[in-house]
């Protein structure tokens, strides 16, 4: 993909791309560090329907909004027979509220839990001693039949 | 009371009605420029009450105001910024030199105010205010637009234009003969040259001398060297605003970003006092006779202005919509008109008559700035409308 690199003397810089639908999106980095989101009209792909201010709290969790399934992505290609999925940990599982360790989903099914995402921030490597709460997404990696049995094991304990 | 409690209560009346003026002018959306003119033009000379007892302060306040204008505009845009922006737009550079500046020199000659004169009025005409400019496209959330990279570049150039055109008015203004002219175009060049190869080779170590981690440390060091530089500039005859631009150039990366975050409001207090002062020494009663020239000055450069966005904006293949967004985009004028009417004025080379056209001419751009880049869009789309044949 093309990400057009345009100086913005005096502001920053605008880094954007034409999507498949054809709308131009992109981002603006302001010489302070903060982010606009920017989005073209699609009437007129020279200006822009939004320019949304972005903290730099809020531009890391848009990130990772959308860069979570690209890293499960590059997972499934780097190794291959090694599967990986993003199991939801649903409020009210008995493992909402009880730390990682006390699922023992390594030892009951061979699966490793790589990340977990939690509104939109990625925790990586988590340890077994983190907490888990209902909402999670577990990005976990192991073979097919012990992927399966861990969504079993996430759903009714 | 005693003479030192009445500057206080003077200068402080006249701050927080600044301050007021400010809030209000933000509020209907346009720039403060104009009613900070209109705030000097009221008191003052020929105005409705005369201040006195502060007029030594506000003086060199006002004269403190340029130097920070200036040096702001240098620190604004990296040296590479500066160099790519010639390479890339000198076309519509000098389209709008061309354009912008004749009409101000036309009018100047017109009067009968000399070649000096005409030479302080093309400037007045021909700079755009990168201030309100900026501030206008971030509120109307044009920054990610195709045809802001093509503004932003314009004023790129207008800027290094500054920095020729201004040690030229100034020995001109000096009552230097053709020969000095040629010389300060001459030495001006060299000079912005030479600080253009020592911003892009040495900037660290120009940057090195200010930078310091304390803020309070850093802020005393920039706005000493600011105004040594320019106090010396001044003295060699070559204007202190000149001197404060260059340094801001030189000075460069992160130590630029944070030079501009610290000397910011200081800026705004001593820019808002600069632009009183002008008003002050303005008669208003001048203002009337000129109003006529500096109303058709006005419609002449809005135009020309738009056509100068227009030609620059269609090189770089933007729609028929985004090049009238990009003309009506710099139609302000602002901060560096009265910089350069101020320097004309002080001089006492030029009739006074140059400030009322100067001023007139501000309070109206200033205003109308803001207000085509606004109303631009509505009206070139049913200007599009109506000239589509029907189906």
């Amino acid at each position: 993909m093309n990400v057009e690199v345009t100086p913005l003397p005096g502001i920053g810089t605008r880094q954007d791309f034409e999507s498949r639908s054809g709308r131009r999106i992109g981002v603006i980095t302001h010489r302070d560090g903060h982010f606009d989101l920017i989005v073209s009209k699609a009437d007129d792909p020279d200006s822009c329907a939004a320019s949304i201010p972005l903290t730099v709290e809020e531009s890391a969790a848009l990130a990772n909004l959308l860069g979570a399934p690209s890293l499960v992505a590059q997972l499934r290609e780097q190794a291959t027979g090694v599967n990986t999925r993003q199991l939801p940990l649903a409020p009210g599982s008995p493992f909402d509220g009880r730390t990682l360790g006390d699922t023992a989903l390594r030892t009951r099914t061979a699966v490793s839990v790589v990340a977990v995402v939690r509104a939109g921030t990625v925790h990586p490597s988590p340890r077994p001693d983190f907490v888990l709460g209902g909402g999670d997404m577990l990005v976990t990696v192991g073979t097919t039949d012990g992927l399966a049995l861990a969504a079993d094991v996430l759903d009714r304990g | 009371m005693h003479g030192s409690a009445i500057s206080l209560i003077e200068l402080g009346a006249v701050f927080f009605g600044l301050g007021v003026l400010g809030r209000l002018a933000w509020r209907i959306g346009v720039s403060p420029i104009p009613l900070y003119l209109l705030g000097g033009l009221a008191f003052g000379s020929g105005g409705l009450v005369p201040l006195e007892g502060i007029d030594g302060f506000t003086d060199i306040a006002g004269e403190i105001g340029v130097v920070l204008l200036l040096l702001l505009l240098g620190l604004e845009y990296s040296a590479a910024e500066l160099v790519t922006g010639l390479r890339r737009s000198w076309l519509a550079g000098l389209v709008d030199i061309v354009l912008n500046a004749v009409p101000g020199a036309a009018v100047a000659l017109l009067l009968g105010w000399g070649p000096v004169g005409a030479l302080a009025m093309a400037g007045v005409t021909y700079i755009s205010s990168s201030g309100i400019i900026a501030k206008v496209l971030g509120d109307l959330g044009r920054l990610g637009n195709r045809e802001t990279p093509v503004v932003l570049s314009i004023l790129v150039f207008e800027d290094l234009a500054m920095a020729v055109y201004l040690p030229i008015l100034t020995a001109l203004l000096a009552g230097a003969t053709l020969l000095g002219g040629l010389t300060a175009v001459g030495v001006s060049l060299l000079a912005i040259t030479v600080v253009l190869l020592v911003a892009l080779r040495f900037g660290r170590y120009v940057s090195m001398i200010v930078d310091s981690p304390e803020p309070e440390v850093f802020l005393l060091r920039v706005l000493g060297a600011a105004l040594l530089v320019a106090g010396v500039a001044s003295q060699l005859q070559v204007s202190a605003a000149v001197g404060a631009f260059l340094l801001g150039i030189a000075i460069s990366g992160s130590t630029a970003e944070n030079a501009t975050k610290l000397l910011e409001p200081l800026r705004d207090l001593f820019a808002a006092m600069f632009f009183v002062v002008f008003g002050l020494n303005t008669d208003p009663k001048t203002i009337p006779p000129v109003l006529g020239f500096a109303i058709g000055l006005a419609v002449v450069t809005t135009v020309t202005k738009i056509a100068t966005g227009w030609f620059a904006a269609k090189r770089q293949g933007i729609s028929r919509l985004g090049r009238a967004r990009a003309g009506a985009a710099l139609v302000a004028r602002g901060e560096f008109s009265i910089v350069i009417a101020g320097l004309a004025v002080s001089t006492g080379a030029v009739p006074d008559e140059l400030a009322a056209l100067a001023t007139a001419y501000v309070l109206l751009m200033a205003i109308l700035g803001p207000v085509a880049a606004r109303v631009v869009e509505p009206v070139a789309r049913a200007v599009q409308r109506k000239t589509r044949p029907a189906v």
